[in-house]
């Protein structure tokens, strides 16, 4: 599990031992040096001390210095004091029976019997002696260790407690973390508010506000929803209302006349509601579905398919220029056929019975003209939006051609524009690729 | 009684006319708001079925606008949004009653029968006048309690009288009432109808003033 707590705790342990180890690499170094220049001032001073109570040469050592028990750090120095004829005058208990240096003068390191020693060496060519003093190595190694261990022991005892302090303090310090969850935890799917980021620390405001701005655009888009939803209610309500008042004239007309009027009216409603029901449909299954695999489609070829399938009323002429065949464009065969369809069932509607309808190939890809009223210019930015039906609607039109249109372009890949002729009256619609 | 219908979708529009008038009323239709606020402006109606959501606005503005100049024509409201909220704020704009989409033919005849009704300061669902009772919404009438038979413009033509009796209507107001604007009128059916009417219901019911047109005799 990826769990901050968790993390934040190794990391935290992890940099307090690194330097806990450091700390006790560093105090182990420098107590060895110091603890060496003590004893090698404790050596220098032994020596002299040994010296300046020999009178010369000939001293006579006890017979059997006293014994004592060899335990800890007692009989650390043995000191020996040669003649300068190379004869053991005098040594100390426990001091071993060979030169413990060489005959110079001074500080010296020899391995004596296999122990390392290290020695003093006063040479005095008045009194005829050398006085040496030493200690063996392995003591001072351990006098380093046991100061170490003295002072690293309690720190070790420290870790389990400081762990355990550093584990709690993080979950004081990611509380707020948690409130926060808990709040939207317990929130409802209607609940959209904006969590308050004012009493959140600083590092957790950019998150909340990214789930505010993800709350804005969910709440956007659920608004969006309804609003399509009210309108798909209204545009299916006025038919059926149509509907149902024309059944009761129906069924109540005083005379053949006005019931074969109703019956007509009734034809008309359920066929526009049809097709009103068909491009909800299309539109729903627009926004649900999945982008397609781009597919190279002769765009030509649909257009006179489409023209074929839907053909214009006795006035109205299609004509689609030759050089559209073989035009193939990217982007699903049926995406292009919604677009080319409604971009001719709209021009086919709005042409009041006569005129030409003209598909042209275009430099990025093909266009639409047609000698209807066109759009009023400050309806064109609008005529795109659901249910928008502007002054010059169709009987038969369910705003939601142009809609439609505009969504399949988008999925074909292309751009759809709408503008007026300037030429005469009438609209151009241009379908683009990029 | 002339009703100005205001509805953008032909089926619903066509059918409101048809089914207003097979109940008694002379019905005027517009499909935008730009027409309802000329033939409002040009003609008097005796109620208004209005739709909210129009082509060219919004049906709650019209109504504001005809408020606020003090226009007092009964407003009834037709929409698809039945949100309570849509309810109240139609209300509140000046709307005498709402009916949500879709409705009963009957009742919304009903409705408007009864908000025409109250425009004209009138509580009781008949007209009498002298032995005459008319029943709009039967388009019955009685005569000291006997059935008479009338064609629905006779009926139109006495309704009109009877609203008011003791004013006198003039010519052209009868007329109004009777026709459309889409409507051819002939020259004399005024006369025919107020002929035949008198033959009906008796030759001392409806004066005639010369020159200035019809009237039923007033409360004494």
């Amino acid at each position: 599990m990826n769990s901050l707590r968790r993390r934040l705790f190794l990391i935290l342990l992890v940099a307090t031992g690194a330097i806990w180890l450091c700390a006790a690499a560093w105090t182990t170094l420098s107590s060895r040096s110091e603890l060496e220049r003590v004893l090698d001032t404790r050596l220098q001073e032994a020596a002299r001390m040994v010296h300046s109570l020999v009178a010369d040469g000939n001293v006579t050592a006890a017979a059997q210095a006293p014994a004592f028990s060899d335990t800890g750090y007692e009989r650390q120095l043995s000191c020996q004091i040669w003649s300068l004829g190379g004869k053991l005058v005098a040594r100390s208990s426990g001091a071993p029976d060979s030169a413990l240096s060489g005959p110079d003068e001074g500080f010296s390191q020899r391995e004596v019997n296999g122990e390392d020693w290290r020695v003093y060496t006063i040479l005095d060519t008045d009194k005829g002696v050398r006085v040496m003093v030493g200690d063996r190595s392995g003591l001072r190694d351990r006098l380093v260790r046991d100061l170490v261990a003295g002072l690293l022991g309690p720190l070790v005892l420290v870790v389990p407690l400081l762990g355990l302090l550093i584990w709690v303090s993080l979950g004081r310090g990611l509380r707020p973390l948690e409130t926060v969850a808990t709040d939207i935890a317990q929130r409802d799917g209607e609940d959209m508010r904006a969590v308050s980021p004012a009493d959140a620390p600083i590092e957790v405001r950019p998150l909340l506000e990214a789930l505010n701005g993800l709350f804005r655009k969910v709440e956007a888009a659920r608004l969006h929803e309804r609003e399509v939803t009210a309108f798909a209610a209204h545009e299916l309500r006025t038919p059926l209302a149509g509907l149902k008042t024309q059944a009761q004239i129906a069924l109540s007309a005083p005379d053949g006349a006005t019931r074969e009027g109703a019956l007509r009216q009734i034809l008309v409603s359920v066929d526009r509601t049809a097709r009103l029901v068909r491009q909800l449909l299309a539109l729903a299954k627009l926004e649900a579905d999945p982008p397609q695999a781009p597919e190279w489609v002769d765009a030509g070829a649909l257009l006179r398919e489409i023209a074929q399938q839907s053909p214009p009323p006795a006035g109205v002429t299609v004509l689609i220029d030759a050089d559209l065949d073989g035009l193939t464009r990217p982007g699903g065969r049926e995406a292009l056929h919604l677009v080319l369809r409604n971009l001719h069932e709209n021009a086919v509607e709005h042409m009041g019975g006569t005129g030409l309808i003209r598909w042209r190939r275009t430099p990025d890809g093909l266009c639409v003209e047609d000698e209807g009223p066109g759009i009023p210019q400050e309806e064109l930015p609008r005529v795109m939006e659901r249910f928008y039906r502007g002054r010059h609607r169709s009987a038969s039109g369910s705003g939601l051609g142009l809609t439609i249109a505009s969504l399949a372009a988008a999925r074909a890949g292309a751009r759809l524009r709408l503008e007026n002729r300037t030429d005469r009256s009438g609209l151009r619609a241009d379908l683009a690729w990029s | 009684m002339r009703i100005l219908v205001v509805e953008d979708d032909p089926v619903l529009l066509n059918g409101l006319k048809v089914g207003l008038g097979l109940s008694g009323a002379t019905v005027d239709e517009v499909s935008t708001c730009a027409d309802a606020r000329a033939a409002l402006a040009s003609s008097r109606f005796d109620a208004v079925v209005l739709d909210l959501m129009l082509p060219d606005g919004s049906g709650l503005e019209l109504l504001a606008a005809l408020r606020a100049r003090d226009d007092a024509t009964p407003v009834l409201l037709l929409t698809a949004l039945d949100d309570t909220g849509d309810r109240v704020r139609g209300l509140d704009a000046g709307a005498d009653d709402y009916l949500g989409k879709p409705f009963d033919l009957d009742e919304l005849a009903a409705r408007v029968r009864a908000i025409a009704r109250r425009g004209h300061g009138r509580a009781g669902p008949t007209l009498k006048a002298g032995g005459l009772e008319l029943d709009p919404a039967t388009l019955s009438a009685t005569l000291d309690g006997h059935a008479v038979t009338l064609s629905r413009r006779e009926f139109a033509v006495l309704s009109a009288l009877m609203e008011r009796p003791g004013i006198i209507r003039s010519k052209a107001e009868i007329e109004e009432r009777l026709y459309g604007w889409q409507e051819e009128v002939e020259s004399n059916t005024v006369e025919v109808h107020i002929h035949n009417l008198r033959s009906k219901v008796g030759r001392g019911v409806i004066e005639t003033v010369r020159g200035l047109g019809y009237r039923l005799p007033g409360p004494q």
